[in-house]
């Protein structure tokens, strides 16, 4: 029937139909019901993530931090907050404390300042060497973290054989091999672990110099400005943004960090570089204290949201993202 | 204050010659005005006088000095740009400080000398706003301002005013030359814009392909165009240029457009003979030197009215003669009673004519 029909109906309506109209006889949805039917398509997915992997397991902690669960007994008990004035009490919280604070902070400068300083080397290269470059330093970080973990053992390797200490030998630094992981275990983490930081950084750092407009750059050189100058007046202050948002990233993902300390040291030499994750991981899937563990955990999860408010605050967060008033004269 | 002389400028990129044996004096204290197409090499001239790129060959003198390998923070310079390139991170105030910072000037000196020109510029008001809190005319003006505080040998504008709309445009202009004339800076400026250029300058250098083209005041630049390119560069609408060539025939000379002709007076004709490289010219004639008329007349050549463009004051009428189009610019009385399809005659003054060899592209006469 109808093609006919069709071709004759469509022109004497059309005109009939506002826009609005036309949209409804499509879809036949309120626009209320299209807006709501937007945001799940949108927002839906990522709020789907965040529960599952995120409010989900802090409920779990949460809740098996208030128990004395274990996977050693069969029942369980509610204790209350037992488990957290235990953490006050267990004899190496306070070494934990000290490992955490020395190792995240040490870590996260070296990562901002060795990633920004990667990223400015590589803005000053020509744009096939600083490929290259940056290639170079995001192999640590495409290499799976078992296999970057034993390199490493093999490179810190105690006896003679070991590739730092072939060096060390051979430059007549040192007589007899070192047993490096022994001797300066939280050094080497903090290392480990740079390697593989600093390229989130440089990344996020590079890209951020590339949209400085060429101008500016320009305009200063004109004006007198040194390279020193250029970057201390000029880009810094423009990296503003990538900067507190590499250090706020990092300090979050190094508190929440532990595999290659488990892999590398697994916290040793005697708790020299348990920091508080580990120290957590240990606790409930080594002593198998599941309760003990979540406690640990939820200190970290607070730990964290505190370091979130405290950075918006120090950086202002709130006036970055604001639009700019512009007033036209 | 200092002249500036570029001595066989050569600027290759790769194999892209974007500047190509530029020979340039600019007199000291002369406002000069780099002219032509996008990729014609005047920005890269810019940057090589500003010290940003090095020359490939060539040598540049600030008076008798050579410049050639000094980097930019040495030469004394002012810049603007196109963008602006104010920081977005400072104050007007410290946009303007900053390279009196660079010298290290005394405080007091450098607050001085930042309201000094932040009034002569007329945005003495805005020294505490940010870039981004400001029109774009004033964003100009800091820009300027910046590029002044240092008290520059040379001033240098990379399209300063592109970015205008163009009431301001014309307002900016006009104030950009009080200001040339009366800090009397070496002034280059590099523009597409034919009206810029001739409105600002007190010489023009026309580019294209990275090789100038001509290098004179506006008034010669406009009548007596060096060649085909400078001549359909400038002015608007643009010359009328039409491919011929010139007949001898009884003793009489005539350019032959194939689908008309033109007799010329006998001295010019035997001009374009003796100094043409051959019988193939060009012949130009601008709009505002051809006149309408509605009745047969002495060389005058007949045609139909195609369309008419009316600019208020004065209407361009596009009158087809033969295969080609030829714009004319009547005032708009004369023109009010000239309609589309209408027979017309237009005039030629054998004194406003150019010829152009069409090998080489070289004015004839």
């Amino acid at each position: 029937m109808s093609k006919r029909k069709f071709f004759f109906t469509l022109p004497a309506q059309l005109p009939l139909m506002s826009s609005r109209r036309l949209h409804r006889s499509r879809s036949k949805l309120s626009p209320r019901a299209r807006k709501f039917l937007l945001l799940t398509i949108f927002l839906g997915p990522c709020i789907v993530m965040i529960a599952l992997f995120w409010f989900g397991p802090v409920f779990l902690t949460v809740f098996l931090s208030f128990t004395d669960m274990s996977i050693r007994r069969a029942e369980w008990h509610w204790v209350g907050l037992e488990n957290y004035f235990n953490i006050g009490k267990h004899p190496f919280t306070m070494k934990v404390v000290v490992n955490t604070a020395i190792y995240v902070s040490c870590t996260l400068l070296w990562n901002v300042f060795v990633g920004l300083l990667l990223a400015l080397l590589t803005y000053y290269m020509d744009e096939r060497s600083a490929l290259f470059y940056r290639a170079l330093w995001l192999l640590p970080r495409s290499s799976p973290p078992v296999v970057y973990g034993l390199l490493w053992l093999w490179v810190l390797d105690p006896t003679e054989y070991g590739l730092l200490n072939q060096f060390v030998l051979a430059l007549g630094l040192s007589d007899k091999p070192i047993n490096w992981l022994m001797e300066y275990p939280m050094l080497f983490i903090i290392l480990i672990n740079g390697f593989v930081g600093c390229s989130f950084g440089m990344i996020v750092f590079s890209s951020a110099l590339k949209s400085i407009p060429r101008d500016y750059i320009i305009a200063a050189r004109v004006d007198g400005a040194s390279e020193w100058r250029i970057i201390k007046d000029i880009i810094l202050p423009l990296l503003k943004w990538p900067l507190m948002f590499v250090t706020a990233w990092q300090t979050l993902s190094l508190l929440a960090s532990y595999e290659y300390i488990l892999i590398v040291t697994n916290g040793g030499p005697f708790y020299a570089t348990e920091v508080w994750s580990l120290f957590a991981y240990h606790q409930a899937f080594e002593h198998l204290e599941l309760g003990f563990g979540a406690a640990l955990a939820m200190v970290l999860v607070i730990v964290s949201i505190i370091c979130v408010v405290a950075y918006m605050k120090v950086f202002k967060f709130r006036r970055m993202i604001s639009p700019a008033k512009i007033e036209i004269a | 204050m200092v002249s500036v002389r570029l001595v066989d400028l050569c600027k290759y990129f790769g194999s892209v010659k974007a500047v190509d044996g530029l020979n340039l004096e600019i007199k000291d204290g002369e406002f000069v005005v780099l002219l032509g197409p996008s990729g014609c090499g005047k920005t890269t001239t810019l940057f090589c006088i500003a010290g940003i790129y090095k020359p490939t060959k060539g040598r540049i003198y600030f008076d008798e000095i050579d410049v050639t390998d000094w980097p930019p923070k040495d030469r004394n310079i002012g810049m603007v740009f196109q963008s602006y390139a104010l920081y977005p991170h400072m104050t007007v105030f410290d946009n303007i400080a900053f390279p009196l910072k660079l010298k290290k000037l005394p405080k007091q000196e450098i607050a001085r000398r930042v309201r000094e020109v932040a009034k002569m510029l007329q945005i003495d008001h805005l020294l505490d706003r940010y870039p981004a809190q400001l029109s774009g005319g004033q964003q100009q003006r800091v820009a300027l301002a910046r590029a002044l505080v240092k008290q520059p040998d040379v001033f240098l504008l990379d399209e300063p005013l592109s970015n205008l709309d163009a009431k301001l445009r014309i307002l900016m202009r006009a104030e950009l030359k009080r200001l040339q004339k009366e800090l009397k800076i070496t002034t280059v400026y590099v523009t597409h814009d034919q009206a810029e250029a001739m409105t600002l300058a007190d010489r023009i250098a026309v580019m294209n392909e990275g090789k100038l083209q001509q290098y004179g005041p506006p008034d010669e630049i406009y009548n007596r165009p060096a060649n085909v390119f400078v001549a359909g560069f400038i002015g608007a609408p643009p010359m009328n240029l039409l491919d011929c060539s010139l007949v001898e025939r009884d003793g009489r000379y005539v350019l032959d457009f194939t689908s008309f002709e033109i007799e010329l007076p006998r001295e010019l004709g035997e001009v374009v003979r003796s100094r043409a490289s051959s019988s193939e010219v060009v012949f130009g004639v601008r709009p505002e030197d051809l006149k309408i008329s509605k009745g047969p007349a002495t060389s005058a050549i007949k045609g139909v009215v195609y369309v008419t463009e009316p600019l208020g004051r004065e209407v361009i009428v596009n009158v087809r003669i033969g295969d080609h189009i030829i714009k004319v610019i009547e005032s708009a009385s004369t023109a009010s009673e000239i309609a589309a399809g209408q027979e017309v005659w237009v005039v030629l003054d054998f004194n406003r004519v150019h010829i152009f060899d069409r090998k080489t592209g070289k004015l004839v006469v």
